[in-house]
């Protein structure tokens, strides 16, 4: 292993050190010369028709430049959504326009309805209150139930009602499962709320639209996870420029969880904007305006059934799930509660019969769209909820009933369309017990009591499916994308290396951990390799960083074109050694000819690639460059088994997190240090979700959570130090890494055993509670406690 | 935020001239409330009148009745640091906000602001508190006016805070998890004359005083003594963070944690 | 607009300000010293926070006006003028307290701001004095592990880097 750490090793991270000493360059450092800036006029109603914006009076206001409408984009496309869901019925999903200001009618708090120009912020705000707005105010729908009943006002006056989709999966299995349900032995019935999140990455959006007038090239600087699929999207289908004359940038990024994923109005307006103006234009987002224009999470109403047999084993689920799209598609908003969602409803195990059945709704809220985890949290909560609630009326212990149902042999094909390739979960729920001392609870229950506290403990399991994904496979499911990865390495004369990569690292440390990769396969320092990200001009098409594939699908690419590098490098190797190709051997980055003490070093064959004198120019061409697409031949299964001690204060509800326990089974690790800390984020988040988070609307759709008043964000204080563990390792059978993806685990198997630990402390307390919506705040606790 | 000057004055006469110069003027204290509800402009004064550098507002004494004076600019930083003959008013202070909020926030700027979920009205209230103006001594019994509103006039600023220092005094703070403010806050003060109980967070008017449970505690000062006592949950802030029954059940789970902390 | 003039990292700066002007917009858009961060505008998360004549303020609710004077100090005066990472920086690099970097600025300072006053402070004390500190990445425990580190405190027995 190279002296600086390959694989396997707890690199330091080399990009702390900009981050440290304030030199990181996130978006909103970024100022242009001559740039004007935007601000965005939002609705303040929920719903309304939009009879007109007379920006007349604020055109005039000071230093304001120009004053854009929806009238402006008549010419271009709106926004686009990326994946259409078929439904049970075989028709496609209603799909409403999306402009990129609102045109007609407003549909939620926060829609765009103008964006002033001006030459500060200050003086573009101050024009946005001299804008008239002239709206007839109409009923807000907001629930989704009420949104789905006959006479209910529409979100979308041209759709035939604010149903999206009503999607059924597998739909031949229905008709068994119904009849499994009918004749089962037992079946525990939970319904529950998966709560809307919103997902604040401490980072604000930006955008700063750019354009060359002499080249006709626009650029767009953008928080973004996956800059080329703005590109694309915005390019192809806004507004309309070529990919080649049009670049996105996304520089440091601070923080996505989804939410950086999509492509959003405000950059299509920044782009548009400096073309129109023949300026740069800059707009940076509030927190008070992200909690209304960033795309929220979760928000589904779920009715789980679960039927077992005599002996307790799970014999058919059946899911009954309104999912909220909000008011308008974001990009990849159909995808989260079907296929993210309905394929892991068979979890860690063998249920034989299963059906999901899914009603997107629209509604007048912010639209909805993958946050960290993305419909596979919403299927592992209601799962790992059902399957305790079922434990409590069999009478039977928790964990035995999962261990009892789990998955033992791989590769397994589940009812739910997916093929687990590996996995060991009783291994992981063995590690579990020990690394939770699971066998010590009862001393510290007793001890809690002492202090006159409820303690609770509760467990739960995880799978998700990441490295997404297959093309073809998502293609049939949808996706109007591909979902490969690129990678071109780029091998200097002096032997440095720059690997260029669609992926995108937003906290992810890539540029340590891809290196360690590199470095390992060459067997040279990582610090002669640096990775570049987040520049169209720059990565080969890539689509970004999303659903824990950055290693599994991006590393494989990289893995692949350094495969070739190597394989080129042995070539000129074995030329300057006049040996033969198939003897020359890469060690600790030197090529030797096996059995001789002839050896070159790495900085030798590649100066000979550059400087190809002595270079077999008739067989290979000079120069050492490669790139490669990488599309994976299945998802990664990541799966594991969480732990969480909870105490809870009679007198108050409260609930205080005592202990997290998490174990994950990841295959093989790239950077332990790096994925300990992707484990304790999630967490963190899945705990916000159990405990504090919860977007919440009033009837009227104003927003009740605009701020961090009303948000509660997990704090410093809200959290223990987590025990993690990750040495139960299968790895992935189809990636050349052997890898699964760390980044949504924690957020994805943390909420149900938080939920669980708060039920078993009420339980034990004498209670015959069975369930509490999240968060689970004390008023609602405390609530729950008085029966 | 609007445009708006500011104005450093480094005496109370020169601040008390300025905001009486022009009836848009506001004081600023450490800004800490104001400053946010400026970026959202739901003010629009045209000149801010920063107290920051007036002395004489700063710092912390006892006068000849054995009170404890606080300067209206003395932060909650120096508050939590230098009140320490009344502990249960340096611990409130201590827990106001966080670190960098306290090293702001002053107690005159917040005792003005009277939000509903503030600690320090609370604390004025039960210690029985003269707020001193540049014009007058108010009775804390007299200043609180309910949400957000206030005895103080226009311009009308608080130079300084004269409590009396009870013989055993807690607050206690519930805290609302997204903004920490108080969801419910109880100061229990036990004086020579009898004990003022005051609670923040809950009521839809703002601060109060708790005349049962002072009864209560005036025959015996103990939590035994609140056995039974509790408030109605109608009148008390009902919102996604409590109902109105659980914030009356919360005032009374506070008071007594607060006298068995002040026992 | 006036001139407002302060010493930021230990050198004397001028720059135009208006009375509304931030201190973060001084620092940031007045002098280029971007490393300050502004996450929020209720003055909870903390990505902004400074020293203002040693004490740690929230730069995003504090008027250029009001620093007048003042000696101020921000994430880019930390290091050593050769680059070298002081005590807490390097602590928050050697046990990955970091992740995107957005708050780090203001975790930062904020920690040294706590170890001024507590040179040895307990993991309930960390905590709890980073309540004005908003992290989204990191879960905090690598943080609150990096601060202890940075105080002089073994920190082996913590689970996990």
């Amino acid at each position: 292993m190279p002296a600086d750490g390959g694989i396997g090793a707890s690199t330091k991270r080399r990009e702390d050190i900009r981050f440290l000493t304030g030199n990181g360059n996130y978006t909103d450092d970024i100022n242009l010369r001559g740039q004007a800036y935007v601000h965005f006029l939002r609705s303040d109603m929920a719903h309304g028709t939009l009879n007109s914006v007379d920006t007349s009076e604020a055109a005039d206001m000071p230093g304001v430049v120009r004053i854009f409408t929806g009238a402006d984009f008549a010419d271009v496309g709106g926004l686009p959504c990326g994946w259409q869901v078929t439904d049970r019925h075989g028709e496609v999903m209603q799909e409403p326009a999306h402009p990129v200001l609102a045109i007609g009618k407003v549909r939620h708090v926060g829609d765009p309805i103008a964006a002033i120009v001006a030459e500060t912020a200050d003086q573009a705000r101050d024009a946005a209150e001299a804008i008239e707005v002239d709206i007839d105010e109409l009923p807000a729908v907001i629930d989704m139930k009420a949104a789905l009943q006959e006479g209910s006002p529409k979100v979308h006056d041209d759709l035939t009602s604010n149903l999206c989709y009503d999607w059924g999966f597998v739909e031949d299995n229905k008709d068994a499962v119904d009849e499994a349900i009918k004749t089962a032995a037992h079946v525990t019935t939970l319904e529950l709320v998966n709560n809307r999140l919103i997902p604040n990455a401490m980072e604000p959006r930006v955008a700063v639209g750019d354009y060359n007038r002499s080249t006709d090239d626009s650029t767009l600087y953008t928080t973004s996870q996956n800059p080329h699929v703005i590109r694309l999207l915005m390019g192809a289908f806004v507004l309309g420029i070529p990919e080649h004359k049009l670049r996105v940038v996304a520089p440091d990024v601070g923080g996505g969880f989804g939410s950086k994923i999509f492509h959003y109005a405000e950059e299509a307006l920044c782009t548009f904007a400096a073309k129109a103006l023949n300026r740069p234009v800059k707009w940076t987002c509030s927190r008070s305006e992200a909690f209304m224009s960033d795309a929220h999470g979760r928000d589904h109403v779920t009715k789980i059934e679960l039927a077992l047999d005599a002996d307790n084993n799970f014999t058919a689920i059946r899911t009954d799930t309104h999912a909220n799209m909000g008011a308008y598609l974001s990009t990849f908003a159909p995808s989260v509660p079907t296929w993210l969602h309905g394929t892991l409803m068979a979890g860690n195990y063998k249920t034989p019969l299963i059906y999901v059945n899914v009603k997107a709704v629209f509604t007048n809220t912010v639209a909805v769209d993958a946050y960290r985890g993305a419909g596979r949290p919403e299927a592992t909560f209601q799962l790992e909820r059902v399957i305790d609630k079922a434990a409590i009326e069999l009478g039977v212990d928790p964990i035995a009933l999962r261990r009892q149902n789990f998955v033992t042999e791989f590769p397994y094909a589940t009812p739910v369309a997916v093929e687990y390739d590996t996995g060991d979960y009783v291994a992981t729920m063995d590690k579990l017990e020990a690394l939770a001392d699971l066998s010590g609870f009862e001393a510290r229950l007793a001890e809690s009591k002492s202090r006159g506290m409820l303690r609770g403990l509760g467990i739960n399991c995880y799978i998700e499916a990441c490295g997404i994904a297959p093309s073809n496979l998502v293609g049939q499911l949808g996706a109007r994308a591909g979902l490969y990865e690129s990678a071109t390495v780029r091998v200097n004369a002096t032997g440095g290396i720059t690997v260029m990569t669609g992926s995108h690292s937003h906290g992810q440390g890539h540029e340590t951990s891809f290196a360690q990769v590199v470095s390992d396969m060459i067997g040279i320092d990582a610090s002669m390799i640096e990775i570049e990200h987040g520049d169209t001009d720059k990565a080969p098409m890539g689509m970004g960083t999303y659903g824990s594939r950055s290693i599994a699908v991006g590393g494989s690419a990289m893995v692949r074109a350094t495969e070739k590098i190597i394989a080129k490098a042995r070539k000129i190797a074995a030329h300057l050694m006049e040996a033969s190709e198939a003897d020359i051997e890469l060690k600790d980055g030197a090529f030797s000819v096996a059995g001789t003490d002839k050896s070159v070093a790495w900085g030798d064959v590649t100066l000979a690639a550059y400087v190809p004198h002595n270079y077999p120019l008739e067989e290979i061409e000079p120069g050492l460059e490669e790139t490669a697409f990488y599309d994976p031949a299945n998802f990664t299964y990541p799966a594991g088994a969480y732990a969480c001690e909870v105490e809870v204060d009679p007198d108050t509800g409260k609930v205080s997190i005592e202990s997290f326990a998490a174990v994950d089974d990841f295959g093989n690790v790239i950077n332990p240090m790096i994925v300990d800390g992707q484990v304790h984020g999630g967490l963190a988040q899945g705990i916000g979700q159990a405990l504090l988070e919860g977007c919440g609307y009033d009837e009227n759709g104003q927003l009740l959570t605009g701020s961090y008043m009303d948000y509660a964000m997990p704090r410093a204080d809200d959290v223990p130090f987590y025990q993690v563990d990750h040495s139960c390792q299968t790895p992935c059978t189809h990636n050349p890494l052997g890898v699964k993806g760390c980044g949504e685990a924690g957020a994805i198997g943390s909420p149900p055993a938080v939920v669980n630990a708060v039920v078993d402390a009420l339980r034990r307390n004498g209670s015959d509670i069975t369930h509490i919506d999240m968060p689970l705040t004390p008023s609602r606790v405390w609530t729950a406690m008085q029966g | 935020m609007y445009a708006f000057d500011i104005e450093r004055p480094s005496t109370i006469a020169d601040a008390v001239k300025l905001l009486s110069d022009s009836t848009e003027s506001q004081p600023l204290g450490g800004g800490q409330t104001l400053i946010p509800t400026l970026k959202q402009r739901l003010a629009m004064p045209d000149r801010l009148v920063s107290l920051g550098g007036v002395a004489e507002m700063q710092g912390i004494c006892e006068d000849d009745a054995g009170r404890m004076c606080i300067g209206g600019g003395t932060t909650h930083a120096d508050v939590a640091a230098g009140a320490g003959a009344y502990g249960a008013l340096a611990s409130l202070a201590a827990n106001i906000g966080d670190p960098a909020v306290r090293n702001r926030g002053t107690i005159g700027g917040s005792l003005a602001n009277n939000d509903p979920s503030a600690c320090y009205p609370a604390g004025a209230l039960a210690s029985g508190a003269s707020i001193i103006t540049n014009a007058r001594e108010i009775a804390a019994d007299d200043f609180f006016e309910g949400l957000f509103t206030t005895a103080l006039n226009e311009g009308e600023i608080i130079t300084e805070v004269k409590f009396p220092v009870p013989e055993k005094a807690a607050y206690m703070k519930f805290e609302q998890p997204a903004s920490r403010f108080a969801l419910v806050g109880v100061f229990v003060a036990k004086h020579v004359d009898g004990v003022r109980v005051a609670v923040t967070g809950a009521s839809e008017d703002g601060v109060f005083r708790w005349a049962d449970a002072e009864a209560a505690l005036n025959g015996e000062f103990s939590a035994a003594s609140l056995d039974g006592l509790s408030l109605p949950g109608d009148g008390m802030i009902s919102d996604l963070h409590g109902t109105g029954d659980y914030r009356a059940h919360l005032v009374a789970v506070m008071t007594r944690r607060a006298v068995d902390a002040a026992a | 607009m006036a001139q407002v003039t302060m010493t930021v990292n230990g050198t004397s700066v001028s720059a135009d300000a208006e009375g509304r002007t931030l201190l973060v917009e001084y620092l940031r858009e007045g002098l280029g010293l971007t490393g300050t961060h502004v996450g929020c505008d209720t003055s909870q998360c903390g990505a902004c926070v400074v020293h203002v004549n040693g004490k740690a303020v929230k730069s995003c609710t504090m008027f250029a006006a009001e620093a007048e004077g003042a000696e101020v100090s921000t994430i880019e005066g930390q290091a050593a003028a050769d680059g070298t990472l002081n005590t807490i920086q390097q602590a928050f690099q050697d046990h990955h307290g970091l992740q995107c970097g957005f708050c780090t600025a203001g975790m930062v300072m904020s920690a040294a701001a706590l170890l001024q006053d507590n040179p040895k402070p307990t993991e309930a004390e960390i905590r709890d004095y980073l309540e004005g500190n908003i992290c989204r990445c990191t879960g905090y425990h690598n943080i609150v592990k990096a601060i202890m580190a940075a105080s002089g405190q073994d920190v082996s027995a913590i689970a996990a880097e």
